[in-house]
């Protein structure tokens, strides 16, 4: 399984990188940590006749703090020193929580936040991850910058917004609102595979324990990670119980989504199980809100 | 015992530990060429014309070879197995894969042309080049309906998709029946998968047209039946041709499979081209082009009496054999064999029907259809047990083979075509072993109601197996000792990490009274030795192992008769020990063996006529029949019944292949073969669909377990020594792979009684447990 | 061909020069053009770990790198690690523990290791499953193989730390 001839080039700058995109556009492919890349094209399922390889451009590797408590991650910093990073497991537990749950070692050696982002597989945590963080991506090409909020990012199966001449840059965070909790929750048949269905819920607590925001956003189960938008809107304003929680986590299931059946799991498995984890995602996540998680 | 039996550490792993093995892939020769191959997207398909022009005038681009091309040489695959000659009534329409398609594509992946270049990278840039005009043909994928009339057809000439038919008996069934107390019927489905070494296969080829001489460096199981079936195809003396067997990257059945299409062109492909050529198997081609297991659709019946006795099992069934059936009846018959399990059963009726599929051709893989018989068995008794109110173990024990009865003969014909006839056993040993090791009564009566009243869904379950193993017809070895002290040993099977290098120098050593490290194991070369078959059906250690004794044997019957002429002693009076042979109680009268090999083979003087110079010898050993290894294995797992997935608490083996060589190695037999096992209960499963195309040809949509998905495995030894032969063995390759998914079925069956589940099935998973649970539910 | 890249890296502390179709793969680059075949190919589409080596010290599956991308790098194999003569504590300790069979993926799985055991020198049995749950093996069924590791462990915990191969 060998990849089909390319062009190869291995800018040093972001400008000299979208200079080359600027010219190959829908022909040319970034190539950030090749984790999802290369196997498509040892597959020969993709065969792009230009390779961009941004792995030398020291300025895309980068964890920095944000103003008011917030955090900026590089597109090309790998998966293992977001893993290893104090700063993000201060100010994004939820992306520190989700690190060990993204692939292999091996995988998490080379594969970066912004690869896996821009790649856009809805089966990827850090899609589900950034949509429920709020996060936005600055999207850079020749002509203009832009920041685009997660939510708006993931357009489809594999696709994002991203135009053929531009690149991720970063990504942001906003600072957590004191009294929030998070959690990722996920089934897979090995640990290391992608998720049947998984769930990343951030949630804040009033200082009486009510609702004040949820966020419940779940992953392979639709063309892109999914906002469950009645299930939270059901707990938000409201005092918690086991009870409400069950009907939020319903809801989610049944009127959030819509998700396909493949060889792994039915749609009704599917469904099933985002019932299932959209109740243990928030009954964690309002937990460590609370404190006591 | 000195050698045997002791857990001495493997002579081959420093080197594979730091590089330096050789395996097929790092065969490099100068001038070595690359082949790839353009295979079929559709499963069935009329080859309408093809035109590789444009390949041929890529750059880099030697050669390329369609089956038109090959004119007269172009010739399918012999038949590996031939039908069983003292069966009545057999119906075996034999059909055999070719080198490259001529007319008609019967499978996805079957090659229709190959490309030769300088390398892979080019020959598979040259493959999309290829324009081949395909007309796609309706295919044959679900057993039942591929048998009904108006189905289309694979082999057109046949007028039938029925590869074969064959039935066994002995009693009568019908009339146990009339008189049992339980008669239980199931349909039962058994699902296997891909054996999936971690090693793809590959085939370099040298033919060097100065010495005349053909080198193959080939990833199979069989290297002597290749080598003499290479130098027929292309009319040379079985002298000029040579196959290695290096280091092979794991085995499990498939790469006994012989004559494979690229077996038999690549070799062809550097004779015609008088280069080298190399082809190396990517993994996806393995989904499509390496043999693997699939269904098996059982319509069974067990006949009991009211105290759990089985009178009788009548089990006629399916079986897919893909697109072609070079190995026979193998498979169904093993299943046939073991349907009866460790059991006496008076009355048993069988009939067999292998069908042709649009699906690649179905060989062995590990347990090579003992695994589906078992299935049958233990999960009839299991069914019989709810209705009788008996618990597993008891049943079990009512209708165990008793130790007395053997040698057993159950008046069928097993897969050599011998009589099944079962050596020796104690079944019950074992069972009782693995109850106790598992903590079976503790956790039935105290953890697991605890654990219940927790709302945690825990179970049990326990079941046995048999495994028949060693089988011949034969298999040969060369022992020499040389000037240097050190034993060279040669047999012709090969290697594929079960550890021969060092359990057939203990057999060795055993005799020959050196350390283990110095005795060298070459396996798997023709050149070194030309006699034998390979490694299949758990036989490596009994056959081969047992011929090298014999040798050994011969060998020191040698040592010691002219080690009494030089030193001028009786026989009696000398022992040998640590590489020296001396009379006992003078110990410096004493010769080393390297010196008495140097004496052996004198530059001056005679030998004398009738014997032969050198300590050497060569012994065969041909097991009338196999030996029959048995066992235990009991689990305990937990279902998280939101989640549906399975977590494996606790595993025990208690195993009894007789004489073990090397515990260590056994061990690692075991471990890995429940591996295999846990992949076929709840992870692995091809995915055909309706069209015959592979959904999940890759490892990641192929769930191979790994150290996450793998409990601890226990394990427990009984030996009840096998009297075929000289050294008890039995064989102990498949073991741990056989009775896994059936002890899925009673302990998940154990773990929601709420549910009242029967498992007819293999594999499950957690979507499959999810619908059944749902089904139980809603029939609520 | 035209468009080769040259590229000049160390593998196993040597180091090499070299010119590189872009598109050639590290584990071919590593086998074929340097004739290190220790490190095994099993997929090419990065699930089965056979293929991993260390880069820059990292665990990587080196079927999912271009050579071209190793140009200025550091690489070790297992060819690096240990010779014959001179093992390494991890491969001393799989001989230990019968913690191969076949070999083939065994270079892949201890390439992880050397990395995993620098960082955790005490694992506990889950730790270690974990660590090596992105390497299949078909053939041992792990056990032997968590069983030379926490052998390694024991044997690294009196080596002196920051000294990998023993060349």
């Amino acid at each position: 399984m060998k990849p089909a001839p390319f062009e190869y080039y291995a800018p040093d700058s972001i400008d000299e990188a979208l200079s080359y995109l600027a010219e190959f556009g829908y022909d040319a492919k970034v190539l950030a940590g090749g984790q999802s890349l290369i196997p498509m094209m040892n597959f020969r399922l993709a065969q792009p006749s230009v390779i961009v390889d941004v792995n030398n451009i020291k300025g895309l590797f980068f964890i920095q703090p944000n103003e008011n408590g917030g955090l900026r991650i590089g597109a090309m910093t790998r998966h293992h020193q977001v893993e290893e990073s104090k700063l993000v497991a201060d100010r994004a537990p939820l992306i520190s929580e989700t690190m060990p749950q993204i692939a292999t070692v091996q995988v998490r050696s080379r594969g970066t936040f912004g690869g896996s982002v821009s790649h856009a597989d809805p089966s990827a945590e850090l899609t589900a991850v950034s949509v429920a963080l709020k996060g936005s991506f600055l999207l850079r090409s020749q002509k203009k910058e832009r920041w685009v909020p997660a939510h708006d990012f993931f357009v489809g199966l594999f696709s994002s917004v991203l135009e053929p001449d531009e690149m991720l840059i970063e990504a942001k965070f906003p600072a957590l609102p004191e009294r929030s909790g998070c959690a990722m929750v996920e089934v897979a048949r090995r640990p290391h595979d992608f998720a049947l269905v998984g769930v990343a819920a951030v949630v804040t607590l009033t200082k009486d324990n009510i609702c004040k925001n949820a966020r419940i956003v779940l992953l392979s189960v639709g063309e892109h990670p999914m906002q469950a938008q009645l299930a939270e809107q059901m707990l938000i304003d409201t005092k918690l119980t086991p009870e409400s929680l069950r009907a939020a986590a319903e809801t989610a299931a049944k009127s959030d989504i819509d998700p396909g059946g493949d060889i792994h799991a039915s749609a009704e498995f599917r469904r099933h199980l985002a019932s299932v984890l959209t109740y243990r995602a928030l009954d964690k996540a309002f937990a460590r809100a609370r404190g006591d998680g | 015992m000195k050698y045997i039996g002791k857990r001495i550490r493997r002579n081959e792993d420093p080197r594979l530990l730091t590089g330096q093995a050789l395996f097929v892939d790092d065969v490099d020769i100068p001038g070595m060429l690359h082949a790839a191959f353009f295979r079929s997207d559709y499963a069935h398909a009329r080859l309408k014309s093809i035109d590789v022009s444009a390949a041929r005038e890529r750059t880099g681009v030697i050669a390329v070879y369609t089956a038109e091309d090959m004119g007269d040489e172009w010739k399918p695959g012999p038949p590996l197995v031939s039908p069983p000659a003292t069966v009545e009534n057999v119906l075996f329409n034999s059909r055999t894969q070719p080198p490259l398609v001529r007319d008609k594509v019967r499978h996805a992946g079957e090659p229709i042309a190959v490309v030769v270049a300088e390398s892979r990278y080019i020959a598979e840039d040259a493959v999309e080049d290829i324009i081949v005009d395909l007309e796609p043909l309706p295919a044959v994928v679900d057993l039942e309906k591929a048998l009904e009339a108006d189905s289309t057809l694979i082999h057109e000439d046949l007028g039938t998709n029925l590869a074969a038919q064959m039935a066994q008996s002995k009693g009568d069934y019908n009339k146990a029946k009339e008189s049992a107390a339980v008669v239980i019927q199931k349909r039962i489905i058994i699902d296997r998968g891909a054996a999936a070494a971690m090693e793809n296969r590959g085939v370099v080829a040298h033919w060097d047209a100065k010495s005349q001489h053909l080198t193959v460096w080939d990833t199979t199981q069989a290297p002597i039946p290749i080598r003499n079936g290479l130098a027929s195809r292309l009319g040379l003396s079985v002298s000029q041709v040579r196959v290695v067997a290096p280091f092979l990257g794991g085995g499990f059945g498939p790469k006994m499979m012989m004559f494979y299409p690229e077996e038999m062109l690549i070799p062809w492909l550097s004779y015609k081209l008088a280069k080298p050529v190399k082809w190396i198997e990517d993994r996806r081609e393995n989904f499509f082009a390496t043999t693997q297991e699939r269904v098996q659709i059982h319509d069974v019946e067990m006949a009991l009496d009211n105290s759990g006795r089985i009178l009788g099992i009548c089990d006629d069934f399916l079986h897919d054999t893909g697109a072609y059936d070079p190995y026979g009846l193998t498979i169904p018959l093993n299943t046939q064999s073991h349907a009866m399990g460790c059991y006496d059963v008076p009355n048993f009726q069988s009939e067999i029907k292998v069908v042709f599929t649009n699906k690649i051709i179905a060989t062995p893989i590990r347990g090579a259809g003992r695994p589906q018989g078992i299935y049958i068995v233990e999960r009839m008794l299991d069914i019989a047990a709810k209705k009788l109110g008996l618990d597993p173990i008891e049943i079990r024990k009512r209708n165990f083979i008793s130790p007395d009865a053997f040698p057993y003969e159950h008046n069928i014909i097993d897969q050599a075509f011998s009589p099944l006839i079962f050596d020796s056993g104690n079944y019950v040993l074992a069972l009782d072993k693995a109850a106790s090791l598992i903590g079976y009564d503790q956790f039935v009566k105290e953890e697991q109601p605890r654990l219940r009243s927790e709302g945690r869904h825990v179970g049990i379950g326990i079941v046995c197996y048999v495994e028949t193993t060693g089988v011949g017809p034969y298999e040969g070895a060369r022992i020499t000792v040389e000037e240097s002290g050190k034993i060279n040993v040669a047999t012709g099977v090969g290697t594929q990490g079960q550890g021969h290098f060092t359990s057939f120098a203990q057999i060795v050593s055993e005799q020959l009274r050196v350390d283990v490290r110095d005795v060298n194991v070459v396996t798997g070369d023709s050149a070194e030795f030309h006699w034998g078959t390979g490694t299949f059906a758990s036989r490596g250690a009994v056959v081969a192992g047992n011929a090298i004794h014999a040798a050994a044997v011969v060998v020191r019957h040698k040592i010691f008769k002219l080690a009494s002429e030089l030193l001028n002693a009786p026989e009696e009076e000398l022992e040998l020990e640590d590489g020296q042979i001396r009379i006992a109680d003078i110990p410096n009268m004493s010769i080393s063996l390297g010196d008495l090999a140097n004496k052996a083979n004198p530059l001056r003087g005679a030998v004398e006529p009738g014997t032969e110079p050198g300590l050497e010898a060569t012994a065969y050993f041909g097991p009338k029949y196999g030996a029959t290894a048995s066992g235990t294995h009991a689990m305990i797992l937990e279902v998280d019944t939101e989640t549906m997935m399975v977590e494996i608490k606790r595993y025990v083996v208690v195993e009894d292949c007789g004489t073990v060589l090397n515990p260590m190695i056994l061990e690692g037999q075991i471990h890995g073969g429940v591996a295999m096992g846990i992949g076929n209960a709840f992870y692995e499963k091809l995915h055909y669909d309706e069209n015959g195309q592979l959904l999940n040809a890759s490892l990641a949509d192929y769930l191979i377990p790994t150290a996450t998905e793998v409990p601890q495995i226990i394990v427990g030894h009984e030996e009840t020594l096998s009297p075929l032969n000289p050294l008890g063995a039995k064989g102990a390759g498949e073991a741990g792979a056989i009775p896994v998914p059936v002890l899925f079925a009673q302990a998940l069956e154990n773990a929601l009684p709420e549910y009242d589940l029967e498992i007819l099935e293999t594999p499950l998973s957690p979507n499959r447990l999810f619908e059944l649970l749902r089904e139980k539910e809603k029939s609520r | 061909m035209t468009n080769n890249k040259n590229i000049s890296l160390s593998v196993n502390k040597v180091k090499y020069e070299r010119s590189v179709e872009p598109r050639m793969l590290l584990s071919d680059f590593l086998r074929h053009e340097l004739g290190l075949t220790g490190t095994h190919v099993g997929c090419e589409h990065g699930v089965c770990g056979a293929c991993s080596i260390l880069f820059d010290g990292q665990p990587v599956r080196s079927c999912l790198m271009f050579a071209v991308q190793a140009n200025g790098h550091e690489i070790l194999t297992i060819e690096g690690l240990g010779t014959i003569n001179n093992l390494h504590p991890i491969q001393e300790s799989f001989i230990e523990a019968h913690g191969l069979q076949c070999g083939f993926c065994t270079p892949g799985i201890i390439m992880t290791l050397v990395p995993f055991l620098e960082k955790n020198p005490n694992p506990d049995e889950t730790e270690i499953r974990h660590a090596i749950s992105g390497n299949i093996c078909r053939c041992t069924g792990y056990q032997n193989i968590v069983e030379a590791v926490k052998i390694a462990a024991a044997k690294m915990s009196v080596v002196k730390s920051g000294d990998i191969a023993h060349t």
